[in-house]
């Protein structure tokens, strides 16, 4: 049994007056325990839904979620069932994610029994001294803020923390700190983290394994080390040729042409294949399902075929006779 | 485990940072001016000269060393009546801004959390009431109910609580979704538990600035109730029914000037006082920057 599964899982959102949305269009992932999961993609490609989906903060309009073989029911008026509460979620920005009129201590409280105590040791944890208990959210800096909101988050004792964007707010130094100390909590706790991030030199570094989201679909999963040996979506390879790299080679990030589309207009077949410099015939046609391409690697495109064997799109494109499209 | 990193010197917190507001004249005008109403209001029995219904001078003198004010056309002391007139308006305007607040406040917030029919129920009975100048309502109220201060002071609750129930309905669904409540949602709080934890310690601020401009209404309103006679009746010295009789004896200007002054000066300082709280809460005002230190 897996920490955090979702199936298929799809997000819609209504707008009066205007057609629905759907932010995430079927959507799959396992997080297994004590693993780091990355999950990648641009803004607007539906990955912070997914995560709020995760934990239950908005519903799913199709699609299971199950936390240790529990499914996950979204969040009513009533207090969450315990058991849920052992899936924590740490959000993007902890200026808004602390509440500015209660002191640190009491909000850390909030995640069950063991009094003051309990709230010093979850602050040494995550690296702050137990007198932090007694401040207020706006005496901290944009790190130490992001430290209490994972505190609070280990209150609850949880088993799987989903953090969406638990970094983009924070500068160069902090951002380093908490991602070690993320992965440190992980380790010594047995930890699964759910690492929502578009940040891919960070996710690198930190996750076991990568899911990457295009327009609401996962278009490739991966142990870490092989996606970045060796990327069998067009769109990783975009993705990972766009970080940059400061190894003094002269080398510019190359930029994927064209703008996300409109999650509410996606193009047919492969979402992808209107930026994709190998879309062939099929794309437009068929939607490629996420298929495994080895045992440990799956990814949705055509150019790849189930069994494998895995090789780079620019390669299968030349192996299939496909001509790339020159920008 | 990373080392604990020290934490930055803590300045005391500063809960509401008043100092650049007591800079700007219109607060301490205003707060000045409130102040002593409250002042005239709770030692009027010291300060006045003269029993406000004691008809025992000459009517109709004008103002003079022995009477600042003058007398009014039944020879009784126009100082002593305005500064008694402050013992009605002022504690009935901080009664009932409070009763409508709780009112309103109740209601909004039962609006914002239960949202659905509840929501779109109170929502349009506080449109029904908006659609109507308030002085006309509270007219019609009044005149329902049969003239008198208690009265005036009912419609004028029932003119008001509106303001709040908008006003705590919004902020209810705002910072309802503010991600801190998902936080505490998520350790496992009720949505009840959070709202009376999370969300309403975070709207007090708005709904005290609405109070603070809400007393000036609510002044005016009861001052213009007794005018129209419906309010106030004599001999109670209510400045608003002054200022009426004040109307009938335009010759002798001093009998409606000075009640009326004093409604102007209270309604100001309240005013002020609101603006000033709003500039003070309200997070986009530009000298309270963010103190955070990194």
């Amino acid at each position: 049994m897996s920490a955090l599964e979702l199936h298929d899982v799809e997000v819609t959102y209504e707008r009066r007056g205007r057609e629905s949305v759907r932010a995430v269009a079927g959507a799959s992932l396992i997080v297994e325990r004590g693993q780091i999961v990355g999950l990648v993609g641009e803004s607007g490609c539906g990955k912070s839904s997914l995560a709020r989906a995760a934990v239950g903060l908005v519903k799913a309009s199709a699609g299971e979620i199950h936390f240790e073989g529990r499914e996950v029911a979204p969040l009513t008026r009533r207090a969450r069932p315990r058991e849920l509460t052992r899936l924590q979620m740490v959000f993007q920005n902890p200026y808004s994610s602390l509440n500015p009129r209660r002191k640190i201590g009491s909000q850390i409280a909030d995640g069950g029994g063991g009094g003051r105590k309990r709230v010093a040791e979850l602050l040494e944890l995550v690296g702050l001294p137990p007198n932090a208990a007694t401040r207020f959210p706006h005496q901290f800096s944009g790190g130490q803020r992001q430290r209490i909101a994972i505190a609070r988050a280990l209150a609850a004792d949880p088993s799987v923390i989903v953090l969406d964007e638990p970094l983009a707010s924070l500068d160069a130094s902090a951002q380093a700190q908490i991602a070690n100390l993320l992965v440190n909590l992980s380790r010594e706790l047995g930890l699964s983290l759910l690492l929502i991030s578009h940040d891919l030199a960070i996710v690198r570094h930190v996750a076991d394994v990568v899911s990457v989201m295009y327009l609401g679909v996962m278009v490739e999963t991966a142990p870490t080390r092989s996606l970045w040996e060796v990327p069998l979506h067009p769109y990783t390879e975009a993705l990972i040729g766009a970080v940059p790299l400061a190894d003094g080679s002269g080398f510019l990030p190359e930029a994927l042409p064209g703008e996300v589309p409109d999650p509410a207009h996606p193009p047919s077949g492969c979402r992808f294949h209107p930026r994709c410099p190998y879309a062939f015939e099929r794309c437009p046609r068929d939607e490629p399902p996420l298929l495994p391409v080895t045992e440990i690697r799956r990814a949705a495109c055509w150019l790849q075929e189930p069994g494998g064997p895995p090789a780079r799109p620019a390669e299968r494109a030349a192996q299939l006779g496909v001509a790339a499209r020159v920008e | 485990m990373s080392e604990p990193l020290a934490l930055p010197r803590f300045r005391r917190r500063p809960r509401l940072r008043l100092g650049p507001a007591w800079r700007q004249p219109l607060a301490i005008a205003g707060a000045t001016i409130a102040v002593a109403w409250f002042l005239i209001a709770i030692f009027a029995p010291l300060v006045a000269p003269y029993d406000p219904l004691a008809q025992s001078f000459t009517p109709t003198q004008a103002p003079s060393g022995a009477h600042l004010f003058g007398t009014d056309e039944l020879g009784r002391d126009v100082l002593s009546r305005v500064i008694f007139g402050a013992r009605i308006t002022i504690p009935i305007a901080l009664l009932l801004v409070g009763l409508a607040a709780a009112i309103g406040g109740l209601l909004g917030a039962v609006a914002g959390y239960l949202r659905g029919i509840a929501d779109g129920l109170v929502m349009r009975i506080a449109d029904l009431v908006f659609a109507f100048p308030p002085i006309i309502l509270a007219m019609v109220v009044t005149a329902v109910l049969g003239r008198g201060l208690r009265n005036a002071a009912l419609a004028i609750v029932v003119v008001a609580w509106p303001s709040y129930a908008r006003v705590v309905r919004g902020l209810v669904l705002s910072v309802g979704d503010a991600e801190y409540v998902q936080s505490a949602r998520l350790l496992g709080a009720s949505a009840r538990r959070a709202l009376f934890r999370d969300v309403l310690p975070n709207i007090a601020g708005p709904v005290l600035v609405l109070m603070t401009l809400d007393l000036a209404n609510a002044t005016l309103l009861l001052s213009g109730l007794s005018f129209l006679g419906l309010g106030a009746q004599p001999p109670h010295p209510e400045w608003g029914s002054m200022v009426a009789t004040g109307t009938q004896y335009f010759q002798f200007w001093w009998m409606g000037t000075f009640p009326g002054l004093a409604i102007f000066t209270a309604v100001l300082a309240f005013n002020f006082l609101g603006d000033s709280l709003r500039d003070v809460f309200d997070p986009q005002t530009a000298w309270r920057s963010e103190d955070t230190q990194d």
